[in-house]
């Protein structure tokens, strides 16, 4: 246990904050990739997501999509880009938003679907659009799991941007590799140790505002009324 | 192509270890996630602190949790077991949430009558819970297995045999073809573990074909809300 003590005891000490190979700069890259692929991961997942969820169209081809983009190995998909490519900053934002896709869309989807049809006959009786129908009904009651999806997608590009340290880039995933090229085991805890936090801190953010943007007839919905066989299965995501 | 042929023992080797070292975990989650997920259908307490727990163990990069287990658990960094232990440790923090919506999808009508009908409770768990609980038990188990066949590659980093030494040495000799072999290799593995899942879903659970499509769709539902 003392790797630990003494991997706190780094963390800690202000000297290792700032710097080029500082603490401070690498979290504030490890960020920005990770931002930059959630971004891009967005735009092509929340779309996709939204379409299939209100059409009901296109899922089974969504979920064997799905499937097979998890069975890709990350490492080996950036390394084989990089090779192409040559090393940059642009190979990692791709792999990452690959990776972050899926459950984007998931999530996006098996929000909509988890909106009562009388509910969705309901906004087409009283005349809305379908447009009108998406934005006003199904999406603010599908907010949760839509929330659920992009943290699962964020959890797993800040624990998998450790990977920036073997194409070039910086980031906190440079502790554990660098750690690990010299057999330093407190400098590799250190990573693994930030990378955690980051990755728990983002996803206590996103929680929060999950439970901010529940519409409150949908809280009251789940705790009261929902029968018990069902309400487990849709707050699923809401509480990973 | 010719690549492959000429090192066709070496990748052979690789994907058996790869496929030896997956099973495991699999395992593990599966056999670990079901009374974990029954416990976590029984209250809403339990739930809640099962699945925290689970989803704070999977923000945990897999690198750092190769490099943390050895202090932990005594063991030497390249030792096999650190690889065997974090990935299980990840596959039952996916499984339990799977596991807990599998047992929660089960009627409570279903469990009244089977009570009423003079079930123990230990009978009923093995002879109506489980088994009504099987198709969305395999939906979860399946995510399972492909993320462990997938994952087990960054092993390689640590010095691990797994096909992730394909990734590495194509990359060090700037040969995209080496890389592309380990990725095929990875993902025939996780197809083959799909497969073979299925199949013994079909034997183990066989009414699930004849099923309804309304209760398919319940399941299909469940399987996405654990893959998002």
């Amino acid at each position: 246990m003392n790797f630990f003590i003494d991997a706190l005891n780094f963390i800690l000490d202000p000297a290792n904050l700032g710097g080029p190979k500082g603490i401070l700069p690498r979290l504030g890259d490890h960020l920005f990739y990770s931002g930059l692929a959630m971004l891009f991961a967005l735009i092509v997942g929340l779309p996709l997501g939204l379409a299939i969820g209100h059409t009901g169209r296109g899922r089974a081809f969504v979920i064997a999509i799905s499937g097979a983009a998890r069975a890709l190995p990350t490492l080996g998909l950036l390394f084989f880009i990089v090779l192409f490519t040559g090393l940059g900053l642009w190979p990692l934002v791709a792999v990452l938003a690959i990776l972050a896709v899926p459950p984007i869309i998931a999530g996006s989807y098996a929000g909509l679907e988890s909106v009562n049809r009388q509910t969705i006959d309901a906004a087409r009786a009283i005349g809305m659009t379908e447009w009108q129908l998406l934005w006003r009904v199904e999406v603010p009651l599908a907010l949760p799991l839509i929330i659920g999806g992009v943290r699962s997608a964020a959890l797993q590009v800040i624990a998998t941007a450790t990977i920036a340290g073997y194409v070039g880039l910086t980031g906190l995933g440079r502790f554990l590799i660098e750690g690990l090229a010299v057999r330093d085991y407190t400098l590799a805890i250190v990573g693994a140790i930030l990378v955690a936090a980051l990755a728990l801190l983002v996803d206590g953010l996103l929680a929060l505002t999950q439970l901010l943007v529940t519409p409150r007839g949908v809280s009251r919905g789940v705790t009261s009324t929902a029968p018990r066989t069902r309400a487990p299965l849709r707050r699923a995501s809401a509480t990973p | 192509m010719v690549w492959l042929w000429q090192n066709l023992e070496l990748v052979l080797g690789l994907t058996l270890d790869h496929a030896r070292l997956s099973v495991v975990p699999v395992l593990v989650s599966l056999i670990a996630s079901i009374p974990l997920g029954w416990l976590a259908s029984q209250s809403r307490v339990l739930r809640a602190i099962l699945l925290t727990l689970g989803g704070i163990l999977f923000t945990i990069p897999s690198l750092a949790l190769f490099i943390s287990l050895p202090p932990i658990l005594g063991t030497r960094i390249l030792d096999e077991v650190n690889v065997v232990v974090a990935l299980s440790i990840y596959g039952v923090a996916v499984m339990v949430r799977g596991s807990a919506d599998a047992f929660a999808s089960v009627s409570r009508d279903v469990i009244g009558s089977s009570t009423a009908v003079g079930y123990s409770r230990w009978g009923r768990f093995w002879a109506v819970e489980l088994p009504l609980a099987g198709p969305v038990l395999l939906a979860s188990i399946r995510v399972v297995s492909v993320t462990t066949v997938s994952l087990l590659s960054v092993g390689s980093l640590i010095g691990v045999t797994t096909l992730g030494y394909l990734f590495l040495d194509g990359y060090q000799r700037d040969f995209p073809t080496e890389v592309l072999i380990g990725i095929v290799f990875i993902v025939i593995i996780a197809l083959v573990f799909d497969a073979l899942l299925v199949l013994l879903g079909r034997l183990l659970l066989p009414w699930t074909r004849a099923l309804p499509k309304a209760s398919r769709a319940t399941v299909t539902r469940a399987a996405a809300e654990v893959a998002s």
